[in-house]
Parts: structure tokens; sequence; C-alpha cells
């Protein structure tokens, strides 16, 4: 059962699946199979490994010893080639009504090797309404062998017609030790590093390995980190305004400039541009205009949520920080997330009432919605800048 | 054969006498390639008063209808074809027009109407190499060309204009040339004496067009609420995206800031790199920030931040959430 194993601090949720895999098996040979169902809402917060666990299930699902780890299928499933699962992964802003209808399309065949047919989708919240209701028949009424695996970070990311079709397992978030304990055994990292890490990240495993395992990161991490200290003035504010959009904006060149070039010039190979022979002609064919355009709708709303993604994770450095903050205030014995920092957190735990903490931490939260809701990401992030400030005495 | 003429504000129709037998008119500026096509058919018809006009559109042209229109009539007399959006004719009949151009039919004058731009490129290309007359219109860009465009249309009706009137009926009218010229007649019928002076535009037009988002962010800077809430109303009353407006305040708010937080032994120069602002635009932000302290700022640009999101879709009146900032900006200057 190593696929269960991977799942980090689950243990309820992986025996329920467990369960269900056993039941699924016991259906495909013909028995009543009570306890699986056919459409499944993986929750739980950012890091504890919704498709993950989706994942693991998937394998579950369709390895003949209900996801022994080494067979094909599960091979298969864990790089994702698998014919029977698909894999659906937006990589935009939204998912939208016409890409739901596609999904369905495929999810009514039959299971191509004769287990069942999975359709995995990540992020499902991405799912504008008009494609969440696309998706509604489909999972109330899959084909016999077809199963729905969704994700979304709690069950109220989703429209209430879906979650009442669907079961959901919920996923809590791992604890330091258990993420510090996987990083040590499974990516060998120093056990002083690992533990770091895993508070830092505060139970969002992904999260903790990048930071264990790249050296940029932890710097970014220390920048921003550093910016409560650093407002003093309202123009400082505004420079550290600008220098978190700015790095978020490099942040989504980095990943997605290259990346264009090669779908772009795909595209236009796919609507014949340099082919050579008789009766082709040097430019892109019909359609190919359109096409080229599509793509770069699609690109620039990849590029605003790598964007959003980046700065997201500051924002959820900074809540750490002031959420350490109040715990000191607070006298709370709880481990600080910033414990590398605890000097730092002390002095403003002082210098600071609880008010002031809790304003800071909501001025946080508002400019995530703001940026959420599409206001401008500089404007957003300067109005919480300023909110941070601390109001030199006058 | 093939000329190439620069269609301006002053040209007329009497300088074609007699017109080329294909024509083609490029340019994008509505009003001005109208009255190119517009005077190549009435020096037609000045040549032959009882030629017939055929006005086509080009999605609408089909193959054969050009041979069709073109062809002598058993009545004779002659005839005008007229094809506005050229750019939108089909593959073939682009052919067939460069076909004819090559030879045109001795009783007809074929005018074409193309936008410029990459669409319909084909058709620009061969009617020119088979030796059609080019016309092109050219767009008024600058503000000065436009002052010109309402001289030569005042010239046109036989009038003047002063120099302080035109500039007047050009911030009241705004910068399409359309409602500029019908504007210009406007005035020439209406105004006796042979000069139109400021007070008899200032009769009929008053108030700007067009009022950027920055005169707004200025204003509201430097605290003159009246003055900037009436040109927030021009500006949302012409069309200008409330959007804009919040990010000319963002701007407005975040140099104040700038200048505001930077180290006081800055000057010049190296206060103009440290900000990142050109220094004439540096001494201006100074003079504003006369009036302002820091929580005043702060307490501005949250409201922006706000107005950003009403504006976005947060709110359900963008106008409202445009009046509130601009009240709660000037109401923040006098915070320390």
């Amino acid at each position: 059962m190593s696929f269960f194993g991977d799942l980090v601090g689950q243990d309820r949720a992986v025996a329920v699946l467990q369960k269900a895999a056993a039941a699924a098996a016991e259906a495909l040979a013909g028995g009543r199979g009570a306890g699986m169902t056919h459409a499944w809402l993986f929750t739980g917060p950012p890091g504890s490994g919704r498709s993950n666990a989706a994942k693991a299930f998937a394998a579950s699902l369709l390895c003949p010893d209900q996801g022994c780890g080494h067979c094909d299928a599960c091979h298969q499933v864990d790089v994702g080639s698998h014919p029977d699962v698909t894999w659906v992964r937006p990589e935009g802003l939204s998912y939208s009504a016409r890409q739901t209808r596609e999904l369905v399309l495929k999810g009514a065949g039959a299971p191509t090797l004769g287990r069942w047919r999975i359709m995995l989708f990540e992020d499902a919240d991405r799912a504008t309404e008009a494609a969440a209701n696309a998706l509604l028949k489909a999972i109330e009424e899959p084909p016999p062998r077809t199963v729905w695996l969704l994700c979304a970070p709690s069950p109220d990311d989703m429209i209430i017609t879906i979650r009442s079709r669907c079961r959901v397992v919920t996923l809590s978030t791992p604890s330091t030790e258990a993420v510090a304990h996987v990083l040590a055994t499974r990516d060998g990292v120093a056990p002083d590093m690992a533990l770091f890490a895993a508070r830092a990240a505060q139970g969002h495993i992904g999260r903790a390995r990048r930071l264990a395992l790249d050296e940029e990161v932890r710097r970014r991490r220390e920048d921003v980190l550093s910016i409560p200290r650093s407002l003093s003035g309202v123009g400082d504010c505004i420079t550290a305004a600008e220098r978190l959009v700015k790095t978020s904006t490099e942040d989504a060149d980095a990943a997605t400039t290259a990346l264009n070039e090669v779908e772009t010039t795909e595209l236009r190979k796919v609507y014949g541009e340099g082919s050579s022979g008789k009766g082709l002609n040097k430019g892109l064919v019909r359609g190919g205009a359109g096409a080229l355009k599509e793509l770069e709708t699609m690109q620039k709303s990849r590029a605003t949520r790598i964007k959003r993604d980046s700065l997201d994770i500051a924002l959820l450095d900074l809540v750490a920080f002031y959420r350490d903050v109040l715990a000191v205030q607070f006298g709370a014995r709880i481990e600080l997330a910033n414990e590398d920092r605890r000097h730092e957190v002390e002095a403003l735990a002082r210098s600071s009432t609880p008010e002031d903490t809790l304003r800071r931490t909501s001025a946080i939260m508002q400019c995530r919605e703001r940026l959420a809701a599409n206001v401008n990401p500089q404007i957003a992030v300067e109005a919480m800048t300023l909110a941070l400030r601390t109001p030199t005495p006058a | 054969m093939g000329g190439c003429v620069e269609f301006g504000w002053a040209w007329h129709a009497a300088s074609m006498a007699n017109p080329a037998p294909v024509t083609l008119v490029v340019g994008d500026e509505e009003l001005l390639a109208d009255r190119a096509v517009g005077s190549i058919v009435a020096a037609a018809r000045a040549d032959d008063p009882e030629a017939e006009v055929h006005d086509l559109l080009g999605a609408k042209v089909e193959p054969g209808e050009l041979t069709r229109l073109s062809s002598p009539s058993l009545f004779g007399g002659r005839s005008v074809v007229v094809v506005r959006s050229a750019q939108d004719l089909s593959k073939d009949v682009i052919a067939e027009m460069v076909k004819y151009t090559a030879h045109p039919a001795d009783d007809t004058v074929l005018v074409l109407a193309h936008p410029g731009g990459v669409k319909g490129k084909a058709l620009v290309d061969g009617v020119k190499k088979a030796g059609a007359e080019v016309v092109t219109v050219a767009k008024p860009t600058k503000p000065g060309e436009r002052l010109d465009f309402i001289k030569a249309e005042v010239r046109r009706e036989g009038r003047t204009i002063s120099p302080a009137a035109a500039q007047a009926l050009l911030d009241a009218v705004g910068s399409d040339l359309r409602e500029l010229a019908a504007a210009c007649s406007q005035l020439a019928f209406d105004t006796p004496g042979k000069n139109i002076d400021e007070a008899a535009v200032a009769r009929y037009h008053r108030g700007r067009a067009e009022v950027s988002g920055f005169t707004i962010a200025d204003l509201a800077i430097e605290g003159r609420l009246g003055e900037a809430l009436e040109q927030l109303r021009w500006a949302l009353a012409t069309g200008v995206a409330p959007v804009l407006i919040v990010s000319a305040l963002a701007g407005g708010l975040r140099s104040l800031a700038k200048i505001g937080g930077a180290p006081r032994n800055l000057r010049g120069g190296q206060l103009a790199s440290h900000v990142g602002m050109p220094p004439w635009k540096i001494d201006r932000v100074k003079r504003q920030l006369s009036g302002w302290g820091p929580e005043g700022i702060s307490a501005a640009m949250q409201a922006v931040a706000s107005a950003d999101e009403q504006v976005k879709g947060g709110g359900t009146d963008p106008a409202y959430a445009l009046e509130k900032t601009v009240q709660v900006i000037v109401a923040s200057r006098t915070g320390r």
C-alpha cells in the first residue's frame, strides 16, 4: 500500500478510501460493492495532498491489488499515462463550460482496460458556475464504470448541487512532525532544515519541500518577512508593494516565457507553417490566426494565475508572521511558524496591541480577496502595506 | 498611369476634374475617406449628370458583379461603381478587381475604399500595381493638426475662425472629425459675420469633451473638490473607463507617497533617480504635497483600492464609487 503511505497524516481519509477500493473490487467481481460510489470530492487545505489522495485512490481502483504501488497499473497512474485516467489540471484562471462539456463526453466512455474510467479533476473550484452546471448530469448518473474524483480546498468552493452529488473526503492539515518526517525520509533533508521547512510551510507539504530544497525559495521568504520591519514611512510601503508585485511578475515570466514560445511554435506548425511541398502555401492555413489568438488568451490567463499564486504565497507568509505575533501577544502555547524569527515576532508583539495585529491580518486577507476579484495587484498590495505600517509615534 | 495623392482636408472636389477610371482610397479616417469617395463621384457626375451610381459593400460583392456593372448599357451613359469596406472582398472578387484595373472599361469609374491594414491587402497591392489612382487619407493625430482641420473646415464655408475659438471648439467637441466637421458647419450657419470668435463658440458649446483621469487626479489631490467632481462627471459622461480613472488616482497618490517618503537630503537628479520620475513631475508633486501627511495618503490609497474593487464588479455603481473616492481623497488632505 505504498500509494496511501505517501499521504502524510491522513489516516482517517485513507481508511475510508481503502474500504471503498475494496468494495469497488467486490463490485467488479460481481458483488454488491457497498461502500463504493461514483463521485468523490476531495477537500482539504492547500498542500494537504488532495490530488495525491485522489491519485492514490485512482491507483487503488485500477490496480488488481488495490494499490500495490509496483504493478503496471499503479506505475501508469503515478506517471499519468494510464489510459483510463483523465487528469484535468486547469492552468488558467478558470475552467470553462465548453471545456467541461468535452470532459463529460470523455467520461461517458467505457474503460479501456476493463476496470474503471477515472475522471480526476484537480482544482475543480476553478470551474465557472456554468461549467459546474454542465458537470451536474455527468456526476449524478455516470456510466456504471465511471468514477469522478474532484478536488477543491473546501466543500464550500463547489456549488451546492455538485456538493450534494459527491461523497466528501476531508483531508486535514498534517502536523509539523509528520511533514518533517516525510522530508527527512523521502527527500533526505537534514533534520534541522526539515523541521524549519515544515514549520514555515504550516502543513503545506509541497511548499515545505521547496523551502527545504531550494535556496532561492528560502531567500524569497526572507525578503517577504523582512517587509513588516521595513514599513515605517508611506514611501517604504509603496516600495515594498512595488517589489512584491515585481517579483510575482518575474515569477510568471520565468514560468511562462519558454513554455509560451514552444506552444506557439507547435501550433503554427500544426497550421502548416514551414511546410513545404506542392499545393502548400508558406503561411498559416485557414483558421490558424483564430487558433493562435485562442492560445494567446489561454497563455495570458495562465500567466495571471501564476502571478496571483506567487503573490498569494507571499501574503500567506505574512499572515503566518502576524499570526505568530498574535500568539505571543495572547501568550498562547503553540509552536510558532516563524520560530527562526522569534526575536522579531516578540519585539512586534510588545510594541503593538492584539487589535493592531488583527487589523493587519484582516488587511492581508482583504488584499487576497481583492486580488481574486481582479483588482489591480499594485493598488491592492499598496493598500495592504499601508495598512501594515507601524505609525511613527507623533 | 497611376498617381498617388495625399488627401488632406484642404482638398476639394474641384481639384479633380476628370476622375481616373479606377481610384483606390486608403485610410481609416471615415469622414475623410467618405469625402474623397464623394468628391470622385461628384466629379464623375459633373462630367455626365446622367451617370448611374452603384454603391456596394465589400462583403456583398459577388464574382462577376463588376463585369455586369461595367459593361456598356443598352441606353448608353456612364456608370460609377463604389465599393466600400473593400477589405471584405472575397479572394475571387479581388482577382477580378485587379484584372479589371489593368484594362478598365471606358464608361465606368470604379472607386474602392480600403481602410488600410492587413486584411484584403492583396487588393491594395494588386490594384496599385495595375495602375490605379491611389488616394491616401491620413488621420490627424496631433492637436495642431486637428486645429488646422477646424480652420480648413471653416474656410470651406467661406468663414474664418480665431485660434482661441478653434481651441475652445476642439476642447468642447473632442477629436472625432465627423463631429468637428458638423460643429464647424453648424457654427458657420448660425453665426453672422465673417469671423467666428470665442463668444460664438461659447454660445453653443460648453465644457470639455475629453477629460483624462489625470486631470481628475490632479484636481482631487490639490483639494479642488468641486472641480474634481465636475470633471469626473464629464469624463464618465464621455465614456472614459472607470478603471482608467482609478488607476490615475492611484498613480497620483503613489507619486505623493514616493516623494513624501524620499530621504530629505536628496535633491534634483538624485531624487529623480531615487523615485523614478522626471524632474518636472517632481516639482509638480512637491507643490501638491503641501497639505498632505502620511495618514492622509494612507487613507486615500485605501479608498482607491476599494474603488478599484467596486468598479471591477464588487459594487453596483462605478460612478458612485468614484465620486465617493474623490471625496475621501479631498477629505484626507487635512490629515496630518
